[in-house]
């Protein structure tokens, strides 16, 4: 059955500090994503979100709890059980609010270093990108600066970078916030759309509560703690 | 794709601007250098040019360059004598500072033991040789005279009728050449109210010397000029310069010559030797002190620099690490700048170094080898002052690229 879950927590916990300024940011999270499923994690500020997924992005490893990848454990508590960077090159795709672009780099460069970094020759690797750009409808903007781009154009670059590597796993954190509603909802479609089509676990964290029907399953967060997925059906109606 | 040279790009103005810095700065370092060498050439291009196997100086001095050596003009014909020795020349140096133009004008003054030497070994640029026993002159051009421009030194009017190139004496200061007994009008040169003074002192003696009182007829010859007073000695050489046979043992002349008690020997090497330990020493000290620490500023500056290069891109860093990029990639970044700024820097400071040296008023000389020494010490410097950039970036946790 692991084989079919593309993300898999046990009871991640994560305490910041300790004595008097101890903060339980995250407490016995437990979340299963299927590959193909997109989730969405919504909940107040300060609920442990970015906490959470941090932990699964194994960028900011959890006191305790295990996180499973594509059925692999690749983190028993703060100890991780494969070689964490190469791991996230090949498995994980980030997106973030914001600053998710090199600066020194055009659009076709921040998604062509993903594939170069994974060992892809710089002509393939092209090849590649421009293929993602332009299914992200970015294409055109390729040999711009990232400055030169909109915030839209950066998010949906940093898509592009995200799925570089066929990930099994997506990561979106508040991928949206910068956007307006139409663009974000273009945007929450895409990941839907990458899902299904790529195979691949996504959870995006959002506020957006115009776009939920766009995922499968809806989770709530409330300090530290994730409540019981609901689809998102249910949830709409 | 090279990320180090992206990112240059990115920041062309702002690069460039550092790399023009850094290459000042080593344009300076290399100066100091080349002035060391300048030095050391300068002190024994006129042993290495005139070429003399011997110097016979005055006893138990380092003459005739590193200080005053006076021997008798008699001292050719005896060292002539020797056996194994070629030729033996009079050799006459000393240095005089007098106006032309209302600028002073230091020059060193070299006799030429005329009709032997007529300067035919210097490094002419312009104008002849000399060829007549009196009142010509051959000038380096540093001094800034002209071919047949006149100049008066002492009681005569010598004119320019060579010009050698790169001939300066020990200190720096351009060169002169006339004829030996030239140079020694111009060294004894005496004002004419002191000749009276002399002469009538001569006159006040003889009066209470018996030898005059019963020899009138001698008094006559007391106002005779001095160089024609048989009991008055002729003015003095600085040294002998000689030159051994072939095939002759030129450790064994020098023996026979360090025999006389009045004279000490020096073979070409020594000589070198005294003017490089005696000289040159303090200067190449005081000049070495200072590029070792211009050098280590340098280095210092490099850090800072790469290091404030290196915290501008932190966030970039964690961005590449999140991807999972390796420690390699980042380390690369870093070190390809550093060598990028130390190697683009030392271009600009030997071009520009090139091109300005020129104009320094002593001679700034720069070898391959010291080039190279240099280009190796840049590649170390760079190197090392990366560490402190690198040090900070390794400590950069992909979870920063959230932060921005
Ligand atoms: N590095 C940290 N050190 C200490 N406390 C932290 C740190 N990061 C987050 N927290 C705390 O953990 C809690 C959850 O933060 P976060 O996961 O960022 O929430 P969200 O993303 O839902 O807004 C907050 O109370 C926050 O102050
Ligand atoms: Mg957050």
């Amino acid at each position: 059955m692991n084989e079919h879950l593309a993300i898999e927590t046990r009871g991640l916990t994560k305490v910041y500090g300790s004595g008097n300024t101890e903060v339980v940011a995250m407490r016995d999270a437990t979340v299963a994503v299927r590959r193909g499923e997109v989730i969405a994690l919504l909940g107040p500020s300060g609920a442990g979100k970015s906490t959470f997924l941090t932990a699964v992005g194994l960028i900011n490893p959890p006191t305790s709890g295990q996180v499973l990848i594509s059925g692999v454990l690749v983190l028993d508590g703060p100890i991780a059980l494969v070689h964490l960077r190469s791991f996230r090159r090949k498995h994980i795709g980030y997106v973030f609010q914001k600053s998710n672009l090199i600066p020194f780099l055009s659009a076709r460069e921040n998604v062509q270093i993903a594939l170069q970094l994974d060992g892809a020759s710089p002509r393939r690797a092209r090849r590649r990108t421009l293929e993602l750009l332009e299914e992200l409808g970015v294409a055109d903007r390729a040999e711009n600066g990232t400055s030169m781009l909109s915030g839209g154009e950066q998010q949906r670059v940093a898509i592009a970078r995200a799925l570089a590597n066929d990930p099994s796993v997506i990561l979106a954190d508040e991928p949206t916030a910068a956007l307006d509603s139409h663009r974000g909802r273009q945007v929450m479609e895409l990941f839907r759309r990458v899902a299904h089509e790529h195979g691949a676990g996504v959870i995006v964290v959002t506020h957006d509560q115009r776009t939920l029907e766009v995922f499968d399953t809806i989770y709530e967060m409330e300090d530290g703690a994730i409540t019981n997925g609901i689809h998102s059906q249910e949830a709409v109606r | 794709m090279n990320l180090a040279a992206k990112d240059i790009q990115h920041n062309l103005g702002r690069f460039a601007l550092t790399v023009f810095g850094i290459g000042m700065l080593l344009m300076i370092v290399m100066g100091m250098g080349g002035i060391y060498r300048g030095l050391v050439e300068d002190a024994t291009l006129l042993v290495e040019r005139i070429g003399a196997d011997l110097w016979v100086v005055q006893r138990d001095t380092r003459g005739p360059f590193a200080e005053v050596s006076r021997v008798p003009k008699t001292l050719v014909y005896r060292v002539l004598a020797v056996p194994g020795v070629e030729s033996a020349r009079e050799f006459v140096f000393h240095t005089i500072q007098r106006e032309q133009n209302g600028k002073p004008l230091r020059m060193s003054v070299l006799g030429l033991s005329w009709p032997l030497d007529k300067g035919e070994w210097l490094p002419l640029v312009a104008g002849r040789p000399l060829a007549q026993n009196h009142y010509e002159m051959i000038a380096d051009k540093t001094l800034g005279l002209r071919p047949h421009e006149q100049i008066k030194l002492g009681k005569e009017t010598y004119t320019v009728v060579g010009i050698t190139g790169g001939m300066a004496s020990t200190a720096g200061d351009g060169m002169i050449f006339v004829t030996v007994w030239d140079s020694q009008a111009i060294q004894f040169d005496t004002p004419n109210e002191a000749i009276r003074l002399e002469r009538a002192a001569r006159e006040h003696r003889s009066e209470a010397t018996d030898l005059f009182l019963s020899q009138p007829v001698l008094t006559e010859q007391l106002s005779r000029p001095v160089a024609e007073l048989p009991a008055v000695a002729s003015p003095e050489l600085s040294a002998v310069v000689v030159r051994v046979a072939p095939g002759a043992d030129m450790d064994a002349v020098a023996a026979a010559i360090s025999t006389w008690s009045d004279v000490s020997v020096f073979t070409k090497a020594g000589q070198e030797d005294l003017l490089l330990k005696g000289m040159v020493d303090k200067s190449r000290r005081q000049l070495g002190m200072f590029r070792a620490l211009l050098t280590i500023i340098a280095a210092v500056i490099m850090a800072l620099i790469l290091y404030t290069l290196t915290l501008d891109k932190l966030h970039s860093i964690a961005l590449l690490k999140l991807i999972g990029a390796p420690n390699r990639v980042i380390l690369g970044l870093i070190l390809q700048q550093a060598i990028v700024l130390g190697g683009v820097g030392y271009g600009i400071a030997f071009l520009v170094g090139q091109k300005l040296f020129p104009y320094f008023p002593r001679r700034v000389v720069l070898t391959s080898e010291d080039l190279l020494r240099l280009a190796a010490i840049v590649l170390g410097i760079s190197v090392l002052s990366s560490l402190l950039g690198i040090w900070r970036a390794m400590r950069v946790e992909p979870n920063e690229a959230l932060m921005g």
